[in-house]
């Protein structure tokens, strides 16, 4: 029998605009700012896949699942939306000198916070954020922890101090072999997230979020937010395009007829 | 000064995307008067220095060691840190490939520099900053991402968004070959092997035609309206996705934001209404044909030519006048 092996499981998580709204968000031409008025505010959906990952593994080996956020104080239902799934405890960093933070300021911020919570074998990530959609905050989060990592996991084993993980190819995908502990992204290839049972949602309530300043995690002034961040957005805009757009509407014996004669004279008769 | 371009090899072949990017990357070499450098990877993969110094590369640092032969993120970051804390170069590209987002955030965390991501255009201002065009939000809300102070400015470039050079095997360049010692240890995360399957149809950002189609093509069924209006153009068949997660295309045909940048002469939706994390990956295209039921989707404001209608009753027409049109042009032929 395989000696069951208890790990210390961390999950970071964003609360993001809620990607079926998406299309709502606007930019204020004179402030360059984002209106997300009217767009609701979720867990980003690769994270959901990364708690049930590790509420996977802790109930097949056993173990501890924290999850950890960074955002503004609304992010606090983010995280009791992780209890409810059943996370065991959910760290909050807010601090408005984070807010500006690129993707470096904010792996370096929860690298500091992971730190605090203790050790750890496997922290998981969604792969990639619906808002910036970087997918850099996990490598970064490793290099900071001093831990290797492998991005995209659509499948992982663990056995021991190992994980065998397959990371997802353009066509295929890569086998890699993991020592832990370790940081890991995740794809929706990995599992199907469970939506959080009454008696869990109960739980949550019970337990409290604990919120972190950025004096908590160790982090100075200077590594967090604007500061901190070495790259800026220097100008937003909506995206302008400039077609034709000449549009049929009729019959469609005509309208087949009419998209044959252009599509003809494009291809150059 | 240099730019430098990193160049992913897979079974010791250079990716398209890395060769598109040193087309990309020697129009703003040249107008920086930079010189453009290219960093490889691998083992016996020197015969690759000439082509990536046809394709545009001054010069090419090679790295060679058998544990290198596969992507090894730990030593490939930590040899890709150290040569750029050496060199200096104002700038290092990255393909928006699996790789090379794996690799390039780490090695921007090693050199404590900012790093852009899913780029789809980047351009040189007149302070010779490097303006990324990044799109965020799904693709909605275009950002200009800047690294004003730290160096090496570095991003990854989405495939697709340039076009490859064409090679110029008679270009001269140096190959300045670093030795590294590598070892068996240093590979925590450690890659045993590459499981790929390349589709065997033309790739679609390779395609001059392009046929895809969305979620108003309601079934499996319905979609083969696309597929066969694609094969009387000899056109590649993409789709939203939607059409991906209804498992009516394969996740290489996925054209948006977290799919592919295509940019073919003629682009024909169907079906699809047009929201921006789709249409961010079609905005290039030469002309933007669509067709969709509703009159109010936002495809229209993105097209040249848009139908609205029936897409089951306008195509399957469409399809029929241009079999036609091929079997008359062939009658025609000797």
């Amino acid at each position: 029998m395989v000696k069951q092996v208890p790990y210390e499981l961390v999950v970071c998580i964003k609360q993001v605009p809620d990607p079926r709204f998406i299309s709502r968000i606007r930019i204020n031409p004179e402030t360059k700012t984002i209106i997300r008025e009217g767009v609701p505010a979720v867990i980003n959906p690769l994270d959901k896949h990364a708690l049930e990952e590790a509420l996977r593994i802790r109930e097949q080996h056993g173990g501890r699942v924290t999850v950890v956020s960074m955002g503004p104080l609304q992010a606090e239902d983010a995280c009791k939306e992780a209890l409810a799934m059943g996370a065991d405890r959910a760290v909050l960093i807010t601090d408005r000198r984070l807010a500006g933070s690129d993707t470096l300021a904010t792996a370096l911020a929860l690298s500091k916070a992971i730190r605090r919570i203790g050790g750890f074998d496997l922290v998981l990530c969604g792969a990639e954020t619906v808002d910036g959609s970087t997918g850099q905050v996990p490598p970064q989060l490793a290099e900071f922890l001093g831990v290797p990592h492998v991005t995209r996991v659509f499948s992982l084993a663990l056995k021991g101090r190992e994980a065998e993980a397959k990371a997802a190819l353009e066509y295929g995908y890569r086998r890699v072999l993991l020592r832990l502990p370790a940081v890991v992204s995740v794809i929706r290839e990995i599992n199907e997230p469970r939506i959080p049972s009454v008696s869990g949602i109960l739980r949550a309530h019970q337990i409290p979020v604990e919120k972190w300043t950025i004096e908590d995690i160790g982090l100075s002034e200077d590594e967090a937010g604007i500061k901190g961040s070495p790259t800026i957005v220097s100008d937003v805009y909506e995206i302008e395009v400039r077609r034709k757009r000449e549009v049929f509407q009729g019959p469609p014996e005509e309208a087949a007829r009419w998209l044959f004669e252009r599509i003809v004279s494009v291809l150059g008769g | 000064m240099e730019l430098w371009v990193y160049a992913e090899q897979r079974r010791g072949k250079l990716v398209s995307a890395s060769l598109e990017l040193l087309g990309l990357a020697r129009g703003i070499a040249d107008k920086a008067r930079w010189a453009l450098s290219s960093v490889l990877l691998g083992h016996n993969v020197e015969v690759l220095c000439k082509e990536l110094i046809a394709h545009g590369a001054d010069r090419v640092y090679l790295v060679e060691h058998p544990l290198l032969e596969l992507y090894q993120c730990e030593p490939y970051s930590r040899i890709l840190a150290k040569l750029a804390s050496e060199a200096k170069p104002e700038a290092i590209l990255f393909p928006h490939t699996a790789v090379g987002s794996d690799l390039a955030p780490r090695v921007a965390a090693k050199l404590r520099t900012g790093l852009s991501a899913h780029v789809v255009n980047i351009e040189l201002d007149e302070r010779r900053l490097l303006r990324q065009i990044v799109p965020g939000f799904g693709g909605s809300i275009m950002a200009v991402v800047l690294c004003p102070e730290r160096r090496p400015q570095m991003a990854t470039i989405m495939p697709g968004v340039a076009r490859k050079p064409k090679p110029d095997w008679s270009r001269r360049g140096e190959v300045i070959r670093v030795e590294e010692e590598v070892s068996e240890e240093e590979l925590r995360a450690r890659t045993l092997e590459l499981v790929e399957e390349p589709p065997e149809e033309k790739p679609l950002e390779e395609a001059d035609i392009v046929v895809a189609g969305g979620w108003g093509l309601r079934s499996r069924e319905g979609f083969r309206i696309v597929e066969e209006l694609a094969e009387a153009l000899s056109a590649a068949v993409g789709g939203t996705r939607p059409a991906l997660d209804e498992g009516w295309i394969k996740p290489h045909q996925m054209i948006g934001h977290s799919g592919k940048t295509i940019r073919p002469k003629l682009y024909i939706a169907i079906g699809i209404s047009g929201e921006m994390h789709h249409t961010v990956g079609i905005l290039d295209s030469g002309v933007i044909v669509a067709v969709n039921n509703d009159p109010s989707a936002p495809i229209f404001e993105v097209c040249d030519y848009g139908v609205v209608g029936d897409a089951f009753e306008v195509i399957p027409r469409l399809t029929s006048m241009l079999r036609e049109l091929r079997g008359a042009q062939l009658k025609q032929e000797p």
